[in-house]
């Protein structure tokens, strides 16, 4: 992956920022991200991202646990090695409903947490770039991907017009790597951009 | 444009004009700088309990369970009485993260980190009892059920101590997972501010370089109300299944359907009660009263004083159904050897109704729900008559059962046994100040995100839209 221009702009008003993205998007410029300090509802739709299916996998998975407690335990105890408990019928399903069911959560969270961070590209010792570091505080970063017809000096401004603060330009990769965040690192050495 | 109208009714959750800024600043610097002599003085002594703790442990491991004073009559003393005790008090952070998430009560932002980070601690604790208890523990390992050597041989799936080894391994996870998975934001406002080198790297590994990107934002939603909707019936499991344990006994005491709901409202009591002890002190220490705020407070105490009234009510069905059933043995549990204040366990027992069903009314009173030295004292108050409970139903059931020949009337616990729980709380404190130092007590981003619907300073600014009609709010502010 090579390095990107991208023009950031900072929000510090959601009443700012909402406006804001929308003559983005009006005015043709393609948002590469917004950066916020907490989820703001309502960014994902202006911004025009779609739902996140991330609860349908929690479902398959939560499915995936119900489906190996009952098989795996009806195996064991009909098929494998038939106890005999009191006299008790060897399918005792009415006994396994809790297991089942801590199973089912189980798989279902351990599962959706997994794919989150494989979706977000997290893991301990990841490391990106970081457009700003008060991002994470309180500002709103909008970062515009450039590409080669973009005009930077005009998106700029136009980017000051709708209230954009600290409006600069940065050249980063927009993936990961493995890093420390104590260190000045980047994975790409040769300093060519790319642009789309 | 985000705002949400919000009664003017409603207390503010967040006190003073604040900024964002002011919210990172105000939670995040006390981890910058060093501990007070307070903490290392609270941290030694939770380490030298710990320390008491493992010794204790080791000479259970080393002698066997004839070093607590078990025998064949009281075969579950302090040991399972401490660890219900500890999984009680471990549901009052899901609670408060899980099911209030869901029934949407704000007032949860200030204190589910902290709550929460006192359950997984509280888990910890409780896992260590039936673990230790197994005496041959280096076996322990015989509950998972994985194809074996040994036949294979299987656990046996209809028993509800293999469901409890399922339950809170579950719990457990699943509260790490929801926790953990809260924190990362968290962990990235930490980092991106860090001034010293060794910070940002640390906090730089545990926030999986988050960096608050809005699809990010959209899944961390997606992934937290799915979690505690999972949550939500897992709390109400664990006890349930704890419960089991007894309740699908033949003992009198214990063989009663009432358990399950009389246990859950327990925990929820109990693990409330633990949390105001914590964060009462917690938010002086670290200067968070605009956030914990004594509207905070006194709605746990009024969790506290519906729960109480809930177990009072479930004592008092227990001893009707101990004349009412007409079982001799029953009655003889529930009528000689608990209500009977002259039988050897009889001062247990009224400790327990002092303190978790009269003392609790107490919360009736607003003044009373809002003041701290009262608050406190409850909720210690309440953790020690959890803990007779406990003791009563474990001991007072088992200590006389059907064989008067084997009665074993004065069962009383050894050092060690006492060491073993002296070195559990050692446990939890010693996690639970590390968590103060290390970790943002409260969820930085969670505030943040309804600091415009529920911050005193905003809420003022409110005041214009009161007499404008809703469709007019809507029309205005909807999006």
């Amino acid at each position: 992956m090579a390095k990107k221009k991208f023009v950031v702009a900072c929000f510090d008003e959601e009443a700012v920022l909402f406006p804001a993205v929308k003559k983005v998007r009006t005015a043709g410029y393609r948002i590469h991200d917004i950066y916020t300090p907490f989820p703001i509802h309502g960014l994902d739709h202006a911004m025009g991202l779609r739902e996140t299916s991330l609860h349908t996998a929690g479902f398959i998975y939560g499915i995936t646990g119900t489906a190996t407690a009952v098989s795996g335990i009806s195996w064991i105890f009909t098929r494998d090695w038939p106890m005999n408990i009191g006299g008790k019928p060897h399918f005792a399903l009415p006994a396994w409903i809790p297991i089942t069911f801590e199973l089912t959560v189980l798989f279902a969270a351990v599962g959706m947490v997994m794919t989150f961070c494989y979706l977000c590209q997290m893991a301990p010792g990841v490391k990106k770039h970081h457009f700003h570091p008060r991002a994470t505080d309180d500002l709103f970063v909008m970062v515009i991907e450039c590409t080669a017809k973009t005009n930077v000096d005009d998106l700029k401004g136009f980017l000051e017009s709708q209230g954009g603060l600290e409006v600069n330009e940065q050249v980063a990769e927009p993936g990961w790597w493995f890093g420390r965040y104590d260190k000045e690192q980047q994975l790409i050495r040769d300093t060519t951009v790319e642009v789309a | 444009m985000h705002i949400r109208y919000e009664s003017q009714v409603r207390e503010p959750l967040v006190y003073g004009e604040k900024t964002y800024h002011d919210v990172t600043q105000d939670i995040i610097s006390p981890i910058e700088v060093p501990p007070s002599k307070l903490w290392y003085i609270g941290f030694s002594i939770s380490v030298l309990l710990l320390c008491f703790g493992i010794y204790s442990v080791y000479r259970e491991v080393t002698y066997g369970i004839g070093q607590w004073n078990l025998n064949k009559t009281v075969g579950w003393g302090w040991d399972i009485t401490n660890f219900v005790w500890w999984v009680g008090i471990g549901h009052a952070g899901t609670l408060i993260s899980a099911i209030l998430l869901l029934f949407r009560q704000g007032w949860r932002t200030g204190v589910n980190r902290a709550a929460e980070a006192m359950t997984i601690f509280a888990v910890m604790c409780a896992g260590q009892f039936p673990i230790w208890h197994m005496g041959r523990v280096w076996m322990a390992f015989f509950v998972m059920p994985y194809p074996n050597s040994r036949g294979p041989l299987w656990p046996n799936f209809n028993s509800p101590l293999l469901w409890d080894v399922f339950a809170i391994s579950t719990y457990f996870t699943v509260s790490l997972l929801f926790w953990y998975s809260g924190l990362l934001p968290d962990f990235a406002s930490v980092r991106d501010r860090a001034r010293t080198k060794l910070r940002k790297m640390l906090y730089g590994v545990a926030s999986f370089g988050w960096n608050g990107s809005t699809k990010h934002w959209q899944r961390f939603e997606s992934l937290s109300l799915v979690l505690a909707g999972l949550a939500t019936p897992l709390v109400l499991s664990v006890h349930t299944i704890v419960s089991f344990d007894f309740a699908t006994s033949v003992i009198p005491g214990w063989h009663t359907t009432i358990f399950p709901p009389y246990f859950v409202a327990g925990a929820i009591f109990s693990g409330f009660a633990m949390v105001q002890t914590l964060l009462v002190i917690t938010r002086r220490v670290l200067g968070l009263q605009d956030y914990i705020t004594l509207g905070h407070i006194e709605a746990m105490n009024k969790v506290i004083v519906l729960t109480g009234s809930i177990v009072g009510c479930a004592y008092l069905t227990e001893l009707f159904m101990g004349w009412y059933s007409q079982n001799k043995y029953e009655g003889y549990t529930f009528w000689y050897s608990r209500a009977n204040l002259f039988s050897p366990y009889g001062w247990a027992y009224y400790g327990m109704m002092a303190c978790n069903v009269l003392s609790p009314q107490i919360f009736w009173f607003r003044k009373m729900r809002r003041s701290l030295k009262v608050t406190f004292f409850m909720s210690v108050i309440v953790n020690v008559g959890m803990w007779f409970e406990r003791f009563v139903i474990i001991v007072t059931s088992l200590y006389r059962d059907y064989l008067p020949s084997s009665w074993s009337v004065y069962y009383h616990p050894t050092i060690w046994e006492i060491g073993f729980f002296t070195g559990s709380i050692g446990l939890f404190f010693t996690c639970y100040f590390l968590f103060a130092k290390y970790f943002p007590v409260i969820a930085v981003a969670e505030i943040k995100h309804v600091l415009k619907q529920t911050g005193e300073g905003f809420k003022e600014r409110m005041d214009v839209h009161e007499g404008q009609k809703v469709e007019e709010f809507a029309h205005e502010h909807a999006h």
